[in-house]
Order: C-alpha cells, then sequence, then structure tokens
C-alpha cells in the first residue's frame, strides 16, 4: 500500500530543501506533515476557504489543491517564513496590534495573500484590498480590522509613521 | 508604535474615565480599558499556536469515523471482520465497545460515542478505525459491513407533532417532542384586555451553523501506568472531562484534558463529542496515540448550531407603545439529539423580558426531535430567534400606532436595578444610551422612512446575559477558579480552566493581573485550558468567561496584592494602605522613590511566608426566580445592543445589500477595547450572514434528508464582497457584578441584525419576510404579492396545535409574588436548577 516515495527539492522560506513524500500528496500537506511548517492551516481542503494559502514563486496559491510534486525547484513561501531577525514583518505587527487575528487560525492565508497584494500595489485602495481577500474566509473579525490592518502596514511599509486610527480601536 | 513582540504596554492610548481599580489606593487604570496587543497575538500572526490538529506523536494512528447513510434506521449486523485484516488498521470499534451513554446536558444522556442499534441522522457515526495513515483508515472504512433496518424519518416539527410514534427516543416529554415549557408570569389575559392594540404574528427562524474555519479535532494518548491525555479543540474541556470518565469508566483523575485554542468556535464546540471519546477509546485499546480531523463535511454533521425555530406571538399594547402583555410561543426544530436543546427551548422564552417594560408574560415553548444533526448553542444561544420576532413585531407594532420605533422603544426601556415579570434581576441597563447613539448616528430621524424606494433603515435591539447563573450540572462550586503564581523574578503565572477560542479569555486573565499588580501584562504567563494544571472554569459558553474568570483573577491577583504589601510595608514601615503597584514597581504613594521591584517585593514576601501563591473563584448570585424553569436566563448581568442597519434592495432580483450597520453596545467597561471592538464586529458581520444567507438545507427527497450543502462553498457565509461598514459605539456603564464593570460582548451585537436587516427592508420596499434568511427569493415572492395588491409578506402560516402541559403560574414580583410558582413547596426551592429537577437519566 505504501506507493515509492518521491523526493522533490525547492525553496522554502528562503532556504534550498530536500524533502520525500507519498507522490499523491497536497503542498499543504507536504508543509505540515513532511517539514513539519504547521503554521499553514486548513479549514476545507477542497479550494473553498482560503486558509491554506502560500506563496508559490510570490503568487497566493491554494495549497490544498497544488499537487506538492509540482513544487519542484520552485519558491515556496508560508508564514513561518514572514518574521525576519526575530521581527515581524510589519503586516504580522498590524494584524497584532489591530487584533486583526481573534482565533488566528485564517490569518496565515489572510497575511501571505495580502503580501502578495502589497508587492504589487504598495498603497491599495479598501475596494482593492476586499477584492484580493475575497477568497479568504474569516469567521471571526468580520474582515474590518483585517482591511485596516493591511491598511497600517502598506502605510509603514511606505515609510509612513502611520497608527491606527483611535475609532478603530475605541469605538465613535 | 513598536513592530517587536513585547509591544503590549503601548498602545494608542485615550483619556479614560479614570475609574477606581477594585481596592486601595486609587490609581487610574494602566491596562484597563486600553487597546493592547493580545497576549497570543504574536503566536497567532506568526503560525506558532498549535491548534489541535498541528499537533502529533510518535507512532500516532489516525482514526476515521464510518458514518451512517440513513436519517433513521435500526443497526441490525455490523461486521468489521474484513476491515480488521486490511493493510494498515490497528483497531476497528463499533457501539458495542462504548455502550455507556453521555450527552452534555444531565437531562439529555442521549448520545453514544458509536451508535449501538440505531442511527438517528445522516452522519450518525456507526465505527471507527484506527490505522497508521489517514488514506488507510478511510480505506477500511469500506471493508465495514453494516445492515440497516431503515425506519420512518421525520423531517420537521410539524411531522413530530403529528407522529408520536415511532419516537426517535425513548424519553422526552411526549411522543417526538423532546421538551414541552408552560409558563405563566402575571395572567396575560388581563394584559390583553386592558391592551388599546394587540398584535399577533409568525415568524420563522432558519436554522444555520457555526462553521468556525478550523475543523473539529483530537489526539489522545493513553500511558500504561492508566493515565489517558486528550487534545482537543473544544471550547468545554471540564465537560468534556466528565463524559470521558463516565464513557470510559476511567477515575477523572487519570484524565488529562487539554483544550488547545480553539480555530473559532461560536457553541459548535461546546458538547463533549463522539470522536473525542473514540479517539481516546482507540488509544487505550492499541496504547498508541489517536488523532482525528472532522472533514468539512464531518463538521457539518457534528452541526450543534441555531435551531430552526418557528414563532408565535402575540403582544398588547397601550396607545404610547406601553406592552400590557406578551404570550410568546416557540417550536425548535432539534435534530436528531438533546444537546443543549433543554436549555435552548427556555433560551427562546427567557429574555424576551429584559429590554423593554413587560408586566405580563406567557412562554410556551416545544423542541422536537427531527431526523437531522442535532442542534444546540450557537452564538447567542437559543435567544436570537425570539429577539428577531420581537424586534420586528416592535416596528410593526410601532407602525401601527403612528410612533417611531426608536422613540416607542426609548418611552418603555426596562429599567436597571430592577426584576423581570419572568424573576430575571437587571443590573445596569445601557440600552437608552445605545438606542440615542444609533440614532444620531444613522442620521435616523431625517432618514427613516424618508429614503428614496429601494433604500431604507431598520432599528432593533437586543440584551445577552455575561454568563449564566447556574452550572449545567447540578453543584454549589464556584464556575470559574484561578491560581496565581508570583515568581522571584518578577513574573507572575496565572492558572485557569478558561478555553481560547479567539474572544481573547486569555489576554483577559493577564490583562486584570497586571492591573492589580501594577505589571506589563506580557510579563504575566497564562497557563489555561488543561484539567491536570488548571483550576476548573466550566468553559467558553455563555459569554461567562470575562465576567466570571476576570472576577476570579481579580480575586487571585488582591489576595495576592495583599500578600506583597503586608511584606513591603513591614520594610518600609509603612501602614498597608500608603503601599501602591505600578509600572512593575511597589512603592510608598506619598513618597514614590522610596521602594522596590515587584521582583524584590515578591522575595520580601516569599521569605517572609514563603511561596507567594494564591487562589481566586466566582460563583455567580443567586436568583430571586425559584420556580421550575428558572435557571435559566439568570446573569450576573446583562449586556444591552442596538443596532441601525441601511439597505438598498433591488427589486428586479430581490437581492438585499446592506452597505453599513450602525451597532451601540453596553459594555459595562471594556477590558481591552480594541478586543470589544473586534468581538462586536464579528457579531455583526455573523449576524448579516444569517439574515442574509446562512441556511442549513436538507434534502428530504424520500426521506432521506441528506445536508444539502455540506461545504464551505455552497453553504453561503458573507466574504469581504459582502461585508458591510460598521459604525461601533461603547457604552460604558460600569456594572457592579463585573470585574472594573465589564459585562459581555461576544454575542449580543448578533442578535439585533437580523431584525435590524428585516425591519430596513420594509422601509425600503414595503414588504415583509417574517423569515429568516431573507434571500432574494423570498423578497421577490414578498414583492410579487404587494404588485398583485396582496398582503406584502413572505412567512410562516401557521403554528401546530400542541398539547401543551398545564400552564407554571408563576406571580410576577408586582402581584407580591416570591419567586415561586403557585402551589409550589418550599421544598422545591433548592431544586431551581436548571436541570436538577429533571434529573431522571
Ligand atoms: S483548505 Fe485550501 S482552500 Fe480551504
Ligand atoms: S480570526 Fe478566526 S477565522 Fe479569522
Amino acid at each position: 500500500m505504501t506507493d515509492p516515495k518521491a523526493v522533490i527539492a525547492l525553496t522554502v522560506n528562503g532556504e534550498p530543501v530536500e524533502v520525500a513524500f507519498a507522490p499523491h500528496k497536497t503542498l499543504l500537506e507536504v508543509l505540515r506533515e513532511d517539514l513539519g511548517l504547521t503554521g499553514t492551516k486548513h479549514g476545507c481542503e477542497l479550494g473553498e476557504c482560503g486558509t491554506c494559502a502560500v506563496l508559490v514563486d510570490g503568487k497566493p496559491v491554494l495549497s490544498c489543491l497544488v499537487l506538492g510534486l509540482t513544487c519542484a525547484g520552485r519558491q515556496v513561501r508560508t508564514v513561518e517564513g514572514m518574521v525576519r531577525d526575530g521581527q515581524l514583518h510589519p503586516l504580522q505587527a498590524a494584524f497584532a496590534d489591530l487584533g486583526a487575528a481573534q482565533c488566528g487560525y485564517c490569518t496565515p492565508g489572510f497575511l501571505l495573500t495580502a503580501e502578495a497584494l502589497l508587492a504589487t500595489d504598495p498603497a491599495p485602495t479598501r475596494e482593492r484590498i476586499k477584492e484580493a481577500l475575497a477568497g479568504n474566509l474569516c469567521r471571526c473579525t468580520g474582515y474590518l480590522k483585517i482591511y485596516e490592518a493591511v491598511e497600517l502596514a502598506a502605510a509603514r511599509m511606505r515609510g509612513e509613521d502611520a497608527e491606527p486610527a483611535p475609532e478603530t480601536l475605541y469605538g465613535n | 508604535m513598536a513592530t517587536d513582540g513585547r509591544s503590549g504596554g503601548q498602545a494608542v492610548e485615550r483619556s479614560s474615565a479614570g475609574e477606581a481599580t477594585a481596592g486601595p489606593p486609587v490609581r487610574p487604570p494602566a491596562v484597563i480599558g486600553k487597546a493592547l496587543r493580545k497576549v497570543d497575538a504574536v503566536a497567532k500572526v506568526t503560525g506558532r499556536t498549535r491548534f489541535a490538529d498541528d499537533l502529533s506523536l510518535p507512532r500516532m494512528l489516525y482514526c476515521r469515523l464510518l458514518r451512517s447513510p440513513h436519517p433513521h434506521a435500526e443497526i441490525a449486523r455490523v461486521d468489521v471482520s474484513r476491515a480488521l485484516v486490511a493493510d494498515g488498521v490497528r483497531a476497528v470499534i463499533t457501539g458495542r465497545d462504548l455502550p455507556i451513554p453521555f450527552g452534555i446536558l444531565p437531562v439529555s444522556q442521549d448520545e453514544h460515542a458509536l451508535c449501538p442499534d440505531r442511527v438517528r441522522f445522516v452522519g450518525d457515526p456507526v465505527a471507527a478505525v484506527a490505522a497508521t495513515s489517514e488514506e488507510a483508515a478511510t480505506a477500511a472504512l469500506d471493508l465495514v459491513a453494516v445492515d440497516y433496518r431503515v425506519l420512518p424519518a421525520i423531517a420537521s416539527p410539524a411531522e413530530a407533532v403529528a407522529t408520536p410514534e415511532p419516537r426517535i427516543h425513548d424519553y422526552g416529554d411526549d411522543g417526538n417532542l423532546h421538551k414541552l415549557i408552560d409558563l405563566e408570569f402575571g395572567t396575560v389575559d388581563e394584559g390583553f384586555a386592558q391592551a388599546d392594540a394587540v398584535r399577533e404574528d409568525l415568524f420563522f427562524f432558519g436554522g444555520n451553523t457555526h462553521l468556525p474555519m478550523e475543523q473539529h479535532a483530537a489526539l489522545a494518548e493513553w500511558s500504561p501506568d492508566g493515565k489517558l491525555t486528550i487534545w482537543s479543540s473544544t471550547q468545554t474541556p471540564h465537560y468534556l472531562h466528565r463524559a470521558l470518565a463516565k464513557v470510559l469508566e476511567l477515575p477523572p483523575a487519570r484524565i488529562r484534558v487539554v483544550a488547545t485554542p480553539n480555530g473559532g468556535g461560536f457553541g459548535g464546540k461546546s458538547d463533549p463529542f463522539n470522536h473525542e471519546i473514540v479517539v481516546a477509546k482507540l488509544a487505550m485499546m492499541t496504547g498508541r496515540p489517536v488523532k482525528i480531523t472532522l472533514t468539512r463535511e464531518e463538521v457539518f454533521y457534528c452541526h450543534r448550531g441555531r435551531h430552526p425555530t418557528l414563532m408565535w406571538v402575540r403582544t398588547g399594547v397601550k396607545r404610547d407603545g406601553a406592552i400590557t402583555a406578551m404570550h410568546f410561543k416557540s417550536l425548535l426544530d432539534g435534530g436528531g439529539y438533546g444537546s443543549y436543546g433543554v436549555a435552548s427551548t427556555y433560551y427562546t422564552g427567557a429574555l424576551q423580558t429584559v429590554t423593554y417594560q413587560v408586566p405580563r408574560y406567557r412562554f410556551q415553548g416545544a423542541r422536537a426531535f427531527t431526523n437531522k444533526p442535532p442542534c444546540g448553542p450557537k452564538r447567542g444561544h437559543g435567544t436570537p430567534q425570539p429577539r428577531f420576532a420581537l424586534e420586528v413585531q416592535i416596528d410593526k407594532l410601532a407602525e401601527q400606532l403612528g410612533l417611531d420605533p426608536a422613540e416607542m422603544r426609548l418611552r418603555h426601556l426596562q429599567p436597571p436595578n430592577g426584576v423581570t415579570a419572568n424573576w430575571l434581576r437587571i443590573g445596569s441597563m445601557g440600552l437608552g444610551p445605545c438606542i440615542e447613539r444609533v440614532v444620531a448616528g444613522s442620521d435616523w430621524k431625517s432618514r427613516f422612512r424618508q429614503l428614496p424606494e429601494g433604500r431604507g433603515l431598520g432599528l432593533a435591539c437586543s440584551s445577552y446575559i455575561s454568563g449564566a447563573g447556574l452550572p449545567i450540572y447540578w453543584n454549589n462550586m464556584p464556575h470559574s477558579g484561578v491560581q496565581l503564581k508570583c515568581d522571584r523574578g518578577g513574573g507572575v503565572t496565572v492558572f485557569c480552566g478558561s478555553t481560547e477560542i479567539g474572544q481573547g479569555s486569555d489576554s483577559v486573565l493577564a490583562y486584570i493581573v497586571a492591573e492589580v499588580l501594577g505589571l506589563d501584562p506580557f510579563d504575566v504567563t497564562v497557563v489555561t485550558a488543561d484539567t491536570d494544571l488548571t483550576p476548573v472554569d466550566l468553559g467558553s459558553y455563555s459569554s461567562r468567561v470575562t465576567l466570571m474568570t476576570g472576577n476570579a483573577a481579580l480575586q487571585a491577583a488582591e489576595r495576592a496584592r495583599e500578600v506583597i504589601t503586608a511584606a513591603v510595608a513591614r520594610k518600609l514601615q509603612l501602614p498597608t494602605p500608603r503601599i501602591v503597584f505600578a509600572a512593575g514597581r511597589v512603592f510608598d504613594t506619598q513618597a514614590p522613590d522610596a521602594g522596590m521591584s515587584f521582583a524584590e517585593a515578591v522575595q520580601l514576601a516569599e521569605a517572609a511566608g514563603g511561596t507567594v501563591g494564591t487562589v481566586g473563584s466566582y460563583t455567580p448570585p443567586r436568583s430571586p426566580g425559584r420556580y421550575r424553569g428558572a435557571g435559566v436566563g439568570p446573569s450576573p448581568a446583562y449586556s444591552y445592543s442596538a443596532c441601525v442597519a441601511e439597505v438598498t434592495v433591488d427589486p428586479a432580483t430581490g437581492i438585499v445589500a446592506v452597505p453599513k450597520v450602525w451597532i451601540a453596545h453596553d459594555i459595562g467597561r471594556s477590558i481591552n477595547a480594541a478586543a470589544v471592538m473586534g468581538q462586536v464586529e464579528g457579531s455583526i458581520y455573523m449576524g448579516l450572514g444569517e439574515a442574509l444567507m446562512e441556511e442549513m438545507v436538507h434534502r428530504d427527497h424520500e426521506r432521506r434528508l441528506v445536508h444539502k450543502w455540506p461545504s464551505l462553498l455552497e453553504y453561503k457565509s458573507p466574504t469581504t464582497l459582502e461585508m458591510c461598514d460598521v459604525v461601533t459605539y461603547l457604552v460604558e456603564d460600569p456594572d457592579p457584578n463585573g470585574p472594573f464593570g465589564a459585562k459581555e460582548v461576544g454575542q449580543g451585537p448578533l442578535l439585533p441584525v437580523m431584525p435590524a436587516v428585516a425591519n430596513a427592508v420594509y422601509d425600503a420596499v414595503g414588504v415583509r419576510v417574517d423569515e429568516v434568511p431573507i434571500t432574494p427569493e423570498k423578497v421577490l415572492r414578498a414583492l410579487k404579492r404587494k404588485a398583485k395588491g396582496e398582503d406584502p409578506r413572505v412567512g410562516p402560516a401557521g403554528f401546530p396545535d400542541i398539547r401543551w402541559p398545564e400552564p407554571t403560574r408563576v406571580p410576577t414580583p408586582w402581584e407580591g409574588g416570591d419567586g415561586k410558582a403557585l402551589g409550589q413547596t418550599t421544598k422545591s426551592e433548592t431544586t431551581t436548577a436548571k436541570v436538577r429537577p429533571e434529573r431522571q437519566h
């Protein structure tokens, strides 16, 4: 019953790795089960929720729909790769500051999808943010703190000295 | 703001009321009310939070469940012999291996980990396999042979009423009616006789589900020394602990339950579940760790979501809108098992009285068993359905009386510090200011009934409990306990059984302890939800955690402060009232330089009296209600919310869009303002989904009763594209029962959304959709009726005849009642717990 394992080489969070796994496995399973990177979550494993989003060559993909085998030679980025030199990525910091992560289960998928957005559009409008994140479901936040966190992080990444609006944190 | 992980002490600050913290000396709060990072925020944004499915252990086996394809059937035979010898399979079990029933309520011990002789809904588990891989376990399910004798299935409560036999369960109040309640407070007929107008309306609230993003998962490990450990995505580790002990016949001391952080709960992870017991049993049998992670489809079968509820409301009013009497009937579709259903049924009648004055009140509630996934507690537990009915009916009454619906509500508010007709004691009551804030913010007075056709505004209000007054099983112990340990290095660890489900319960503990001891909350370590390590907290349900664990933490921290204060006062030779704790120091309030670091203060206290550790606990105050059924509804404090929704309705498609919602919430006092905002916004979001799209639908073609949409794609929930703008107002009127005055926020703000949207749809296009969800198809149907000159309403047409029991008659406080029912003996005074007098199973 055990298929011979496939071995591929790829780059995960900037580091080259080799990994052996049953060839039918999805990238989600390879990351979580064979590379021990459980930061990437799943909510359906059917491409319906965005929880498993990671970046492959800089683009957001649903890792539950991607065969691990197809990632040979590619650059994969997961939430574990976002902290740099012990410091949170500005998106992570903004999510933490605003409470954009409640249960935190959808958060890795949102962070990476937002990171890909900001890479192409450093000053996205609210509408653009909504469109970019429309494939990610969150049941806790109502998305509003997530938009605000993306906007805050974008401003900080542009070098602005941005702070959250008081009504975001304290109400009107 | 700093971007490192330890910037918890920093936040955008706003001047706060400067309320006194508990105990002397008085200083403005340093932590309470601030918008700080949650203590687990960094773990969550870095992916380091370990959810249940993120755990694995060496030699771990994987479990899958074989589920029934029939909604109702007897199990004639189960043959596991082929599965047992399949590749990779290490164990296969059936109902015979786990014969002891369980259930969350003592009165509804009607579930089995695996069905022994009968299945009651499509998805009910029959057998379980543990194998070396998930694939092997899944493959082995096909090798389990089950012979079923199919039984007639009951699809709806109306059918359950009409079909008392055969029964889905061999217990319950009447045939297939699980629970029947009839309570009358005062004489409603007198009130109707005094009314200037009496309205009767029928409403239906469709069933919907929690849909947490995390699928339920559990991992169990058995040690040959006789000790079982289970890690599970549960909101109620204490109740799981009890269920495991019962079913597995193990001493509780040999079972350790660890609730992993839940990836969303909303009530859907509050029951002890069959899969949790199954992996525990398989771990005991195989001696190896066993994990199960439910598929998304299986999460829909676990369900325990909102009960579909049919409601009939008769309300009498004076010309000025004063309610003279209300008679409320509800019929709940319970699905295949009891779950929390008895409590849910009571809750559909409990909180009608806490917002506006209702001098006479009758409630008749029934819960039916049907052959569908069991319903239970979802955010708002049993109260969103009646709240929808009540708030829409008030909108209709206001129009009938020619009153502004906001004004009508404001005139007849339940006063603070009062007792309601059904004997609920109200403390602080901030609904008035809430209504005023949303009315002003939405420009209600110049826009309601004045917007162009197709656009509308609707208003609705609500209230919710800050924890239930009684525990789920009868006992007189505290509902929440905290242990606190102060370290020589100045760190403090708080141990509490509470479960973090994303609502911020871990943070609340840290903030409260930090406030009292003058520390940065990030110097406080929080250990929670582990039955080996932490004192019992009953669980993350009924919006109880901030108030109850908060009070327990407050007590433990104050006791620690006393111990340390005594040592420091001796050392500084000062009277104890002069000692203050702030900014990580303990010092003389009159000479701040005279003092020491918190760590040094702990060392002094430790040298003087040994290890510095304290405990705190919380028991809710006793409620004045003494009648049978009085156990559901009492709470230490009630939150209040008011909401205005703006909608647009497309007459061509019937599509309702909600561009904006104004919500004001009476929080008592924010412990963390940003976290409160997050709960409010998340509630609006979930309410919007319930208002417009979320619905559990079962195909009943040939009585199959298969869930139509057990998928995240087809069960429609709001995405970023549907979510509305939200303007939030926090009304702070500290409640004496809350820690620092705090009340709940996790559930209450959801409640007014559905009726506000329904009322706004009427304002927009003049049709009444007296049903949730308000789908385009229903709106179109109502618009067609309107165009034809018919009653422009879509909604239920009747309420089935039910054989109600004799009503329990309870005199109201203003009739000189004593909280007891007429004819009730003093003896039953001690048996008012919602479950105790009914504990027959
Ligand atoms: S787990 Fe991949 S989209 Fe849901
Ligand atoms: S934070 Fe819980 S699902 Fe998004």
